[in-house]
């Protein structure tokens, strides 16, 4: 039985420094009803993590939570065995397209630029290099061509690109990702993950929601399995299962899966 | 331009102008947040806020007024917050509640209160006396190096240029925070920045702002300023920096047309009276904003809207 | 004093003017909570202050067409217009440029109410203009009304009132679901017009008692009261009709006492103070009750999870949880289970074991929707299909 992982404080202790983000206990609610009931998460180091889980199960809430941008219930929240809150310079988050008004009066350099604001501070001068940085970045998305355009004239993938080229400027150690492919081209699809690929290649960590049951084998290495509550996590080849997906989609796992093969 | 035009309007204009650029740099995160009726909210509890001032120290002086004024703005925004969390109510409708009633309050007061002796009321509160902060011990353009005259400056004009530089000098220093938590306030929020103190302090810098201003222009060219010159900006330009900058520019259009058409136009129309210089600037923004409406490069929307998630 | 007022023993006038404020407070709370429920509210913000200008406007063509300047009919008629010029310029704004809805209200308000103010300093110096007392627009005066206007105000508010009973169907529709209502076949777009048409009426026929200032509250205030009541739509409307018109009433009464008592005001804290009630006492969405709820919702999430915790050996890391389940008699003040504490602990993780199972299985597909975490099974299920559930969980359990 997964559920019954009984840990005893010390294994415990190790598994939470060992790891760049784990969760215990957490539970979110809206109104009278918890959108995320008691998960443990333990994500593993220098891997690609996806949380899955279908429409309204609690996947884009766990993340803003641990990340403290929803408050939680009840729950605690550790990187590499630390408060959240003395490590976040070594964290990158890409929120969900859609959380910012893209009408906003910026340039996509700027946007980038904002991932080095640690290093800038309040006053810092914009120096040549942090431009150089942040145009690194964008090549490396592919979007160096568009450094001086306003964002409202971003297609939804060239959107999103940029919010990535924003977390890379962070220069961060644990990536999270919100739906990083949720409406995008298949070209940006495949700009992203070949960065994240990359990330992972440079023992970064990385964790994105994700939504597509059908890429998740060949994306990721890791997987986290949730409805409400945690209903499995570990290795693709174990807990990607039809048991698990059945158990959090239930009947909706057969549109699930037609919807991304079809 | 001589003489006469440095005791009557020098002061007036430079105030008109500290005020209106003092309320529209604040304005312009405001707008950007979605909170631009704030400014509203804020310039309609000042009534209050001076009437309980008077009631308590019996006297009608700047300091304790501007005190009163202030702690009246941050009890209204702290009621709305309240209102809209715990009653899960949307903002516009708790801000609706909030000031109506503190409002309505104030004016209670007053009526119930002996001001006759001394001039309060809700029209001083609504469109100030502008036009009376002469500069009586000006002789010329030589009184700006006299320092005996310049003492005799109104104190409305050290005060607001006082409260401009403080709302300018904060602005630039919180520039990159504020920035970056009114575009993507998840993203500052990971990034350890302090969201939620950075938009309170926004709303207590615009209501310094507003309370420094209404006693020298009255509440409805804090709305105004607060809202038109910022709202004309947006559709000039897509970048944050040159927003403020036209923003301050047509502040100061404002500021300076209004203020000579109030006390020249019906002069020229062969009137006798000048006509109010508060509501003058107020309707000049609002020209303004029309125009950009109608011809600005940038008035449309570019880009989707943010979801409400 | 207070009593000859509110049973309308203070004269014909102010019999008159009390029953047209409260029907028109009835016709302003209703009509408010569509503007609420459409998240409009602030709408009427711009409504009101932009009718300053057609009054000003109204007052210099009378008295330039020779008549007196100060009828009433006549001002009314130029703050409507004023007032709608206001409104086209807000969707104007908000439809035609990039700034968002509030910005516009903000805009439209502060540019007409300038230019009114222009206007009224216009009048001041007009010969005829001294007396013209336009500033009781501002704050609403019903001291010395002539019996001409208290029939305005009396007759206005019936036929305000008349007329949201007419339509309150489809504008209930509409507030409700817009989508739906123009899937039904509706006019959306007049229906809205209509919606705001009234709350022009409102405002203008309001203009005297209220002032232009204040009547925006008798808009929102009783709407929002009304929804702490109520989650049903039909019913807000009524409930907010009906704080405003006890606000309305008992305003304009009280009023009538004493001079120092001014009508718009006390309208307007009337509302406010049973908006106050209901934000605090009322039974469901009320702040009391909420934080009560909140509070037991707290504590059943945490004890259930420190159950669970200590069914499967894991650590609790929460002070509260801990606590929580100390004060119940569930662990022992050094953390170590009770007998209690470990029966239910093997309870809920049995609970939690057979939602494992039931979500597993594609017939249990309805109930496994309800999952949240807290429910018993034992709520959703039939003794039977628990046993039923239990027996596929047994031979799983033992190895």
């Amino acid at each position: 039985m997964k559920l019954v992982t009984p840990e005893t404080p010390q294994t415990d202790r190790e598994a939470l420094a060992a790891s760049p983000l784990a969760i215990r206990g957490l539970t979110v609610s809206y109104a009278e009803k918890p959108a995320v009931f008691s998960v443990d998460a333990t994500f593993q180091p220098g891997k690609m993590t996806a949380i899955v889980g279908p429409n309204g199960a609690g996947k884009s809430t766990m993340l803003k939570a641990a990340l403290g941008i929803v408050t939680p219930l009840s729950g605690r929240v550790t990187a590499w065995g630390n408060p959240l809150d003395t490590m976040r310079a070594r964290i990158a988050y890409v929120p969900q397209r859609a959380s910012v008004d893209w009408d906003f009066p910026t340039r996509v350099l700027d946007v980038v630029l904002m991932g080095q604001y640690r290093q800038l501070g309040l006053l810092g001068r914009v120096k040549t290099r942090h431009i150089q940085t942040a145009i690194n970045c964008l090549e490396r998305v592919g979007m160096d061509g568009f450094a001086d355009r306003q964002i409202g004239q971003l297609s939804g993938g060239q959107q999103q690109r940029v919010f990535l080229a924003r977390a890379l400027a962070q220069d961060a150690d644990l990536y999270l990702l919100d739906e990083p492919f949720a409406g995008v081209d298949a070209a940006t699809e495949t700009a992203i993950i070949s960065v994240l690929k990359s990330l992972r290649e440079q023992g970064r960590t990385v964790v994105a929601v994700h939504h597509d049951l059908s890429t998740v084998a060949d994306y990721f290495d890791w997987v986290f399995v949730i409805n409400t509550s945690k209903v499995a996590e570990g290795p693709v080849a174990e807990a990607f299962t039809q048991a698990n997906l059945q158990e959090a989609y239930g009947g909706r796992l057969a549109t699930a899966q037609i919807g991304v093969t079809g | 331009m001589g003489e006469e035009f440095v005791v009557l309007s020098l002061a007036p204009i430079v105030i008109g102008i500290c005020a209106a650029v003092a309320c529209a740099i604040p304005g312009n995160f405001l707008l950007l947040r979605r909170q631009a009726l704030i400014g509203d909210a804020i310039s309609h509890v000042v009534l209050p806020g001076i009437v309980v001032a008077f009631l308590l120290t019996g006297v009608v002086s700047a300091w304790p007024m501007m005190l009163g004024a202030g702690a009246a703005a941050l009890v209204a925004v702290g009621l709305i917050e309240a209102i809209r969390r715990l009653g899960k109510i949307e903002p516009g409708a708790a801000m609706g509640v909030v000031f109506t009633a503190m409002f309505a309050g104030g004016v209670l007061l007053l009526e119930q209160s002996d001001t006759s002796s001394v001039h309060l009321d809700v029209e001083h509160a609504l469109y100030g006396n502008l036009e009376s902060l002469i500069w009586l011990d000006a002789v010329g353009w030589s009184s700006l190096w006299d320092i005996e005259a310049l003492r005799g400056l109104p104190p409305e004009l050290p005060r607001m240029a006082l409260t401009l530089a403080f709302v300018s000098v904060l602005t630039w220093v919180c520039w990159r925070p504020l920035k970056l938590s009114t575009f993507d306030e998840g993203f500052a929020r990971t990034m350890g920045l302090p969201v939620g103190a950075i938009g309170l302090a926004l709303v207590v810098v615009a209501a310094i702002a507003a309370v420094a201003a209404f006693d020298a222009v009255g509440s409805i060219i804090v709305i105004a300023m607060f809202i038109c010159p910022p709202a004309a900006a947006r559709m000039m330009t897509n970048g944050l920096e040159a927003q403020v900058a036209w923003s301050v520019l047509f502040a100061v259009i404002s500021a300076v047309l209004g203020y000579v058409l109030a006390g020249y136009g019906p002069l020229w129309l062969g009137f006798d009276d000048a006509v109010s210089a508060a509501g003058m600037i107020a309707t000049v923004s609002g020209v303004i904003l029309a125009l950009a409406a109608m011809f600005g490069p940038c008035r449309h929307r570019s880009g989707a809207r943010a979801e409400p998630s | 004093m207070i009593w000859d007022a509110l049973t309308l023993q203070l004269g014909y006038n102010a019999t008159l003017v009390t029953v047209g404020a409260a029907l028109l407070g009835m016709a302003a709370g209703a009509t408010g909570s569509f503007l609420f429920l459409g998240k409009r509210a602030l709408v009427s913000d711009a409504i009101s202050h932009a009718t300053l200008p057609g009054v000003a406007l109204a007052f210099v063509a009378m008295v330039a067409l020779g008549g007196d300047g100060r009828a009433l009919p006549g001002l009314l008629a130029g703050s409507a217009l004023s007032a709608a010029a206001g409104l086209l310029c807000v969707s104007a704004l908000t439809n035609r440029t990039r700034l968002s809805e509030d910005a516009a209200i903000g805009a439209v308000l502060s540019v007409f109410f300038g230019f009114g103010i222009v206007l009224l300093t216009v009048i001041q110096s007009m010969s005829s203009g001294r007396q013209a007392g336009l500033e009781s627009f501002l704050l609403g005066s019903t001291a010395g009304m002539l019996w001409q206007d208290a029939m305005v105000i009396a007759i206005g508010g019936a036929v305000v009132l008349a007329l949201v009973a007419l339509l309150r169907r489809p504008m209930t529709m509409v507030a409700f679901d817009r989508e739906f209502a123009a899937g039904a076949g509706m006019n959306v777009p007049r229906i809205e017009l209509a919606m705001m048409g009234l709350a022009l009426a409102i405002t203008v026929v309001g203009l005297k008692i209220v002032g232009l200032i204040l009547i925006v509250a008798l808009l929102i205030i009783p709407a929002v009261a009304a929804r702490f009541w109520t989650d049903r739509v039909g019913h807000v409307v009524i409930l907010a009709g009906l704080v405003g018109g006890v606000a309305g009433y008992c305003g304009t009464a009280l009023s009538a006492t004493a001079p120092a008592l001014p009508t718009g005001p006390i309208i307007v804290l009337v509302s406010f103070a049973l908006f106050a009630l209901s934000l605090v006492a009322a039974p469901n969405r009320g702040v009391l009750a909420a934080v009560l709820r909140h509070r037991r919702f707290q504590a059943r999430v945490h004890v259930r999870q420190g159950l669970l915790a200590l069914a499967q050996g894991q650590p609790i890391y929460e002070g509260l949880t801990l606590r929580l389940m100390r004060r119940r008699g569930l662990i022992r003040p050094d953390g170590v289970a009770t007998d209690q504490g470990q029966a239910q602990a093997a309870a809920a993780l049995r609970d939690e074991r057979r939602w494992q199972a039931l979500r597993s299985d594609p017939a249990h597909e309805e109930a496994a929707a309800s999952y949240d975490g807290l429910t018993p099974l034992d709520d959703i299920l039939t003794p039977d299909q628990l046993t039923a559930l239990d027996e596929g969980l047994r031979p799983k359990e033992v190895p």
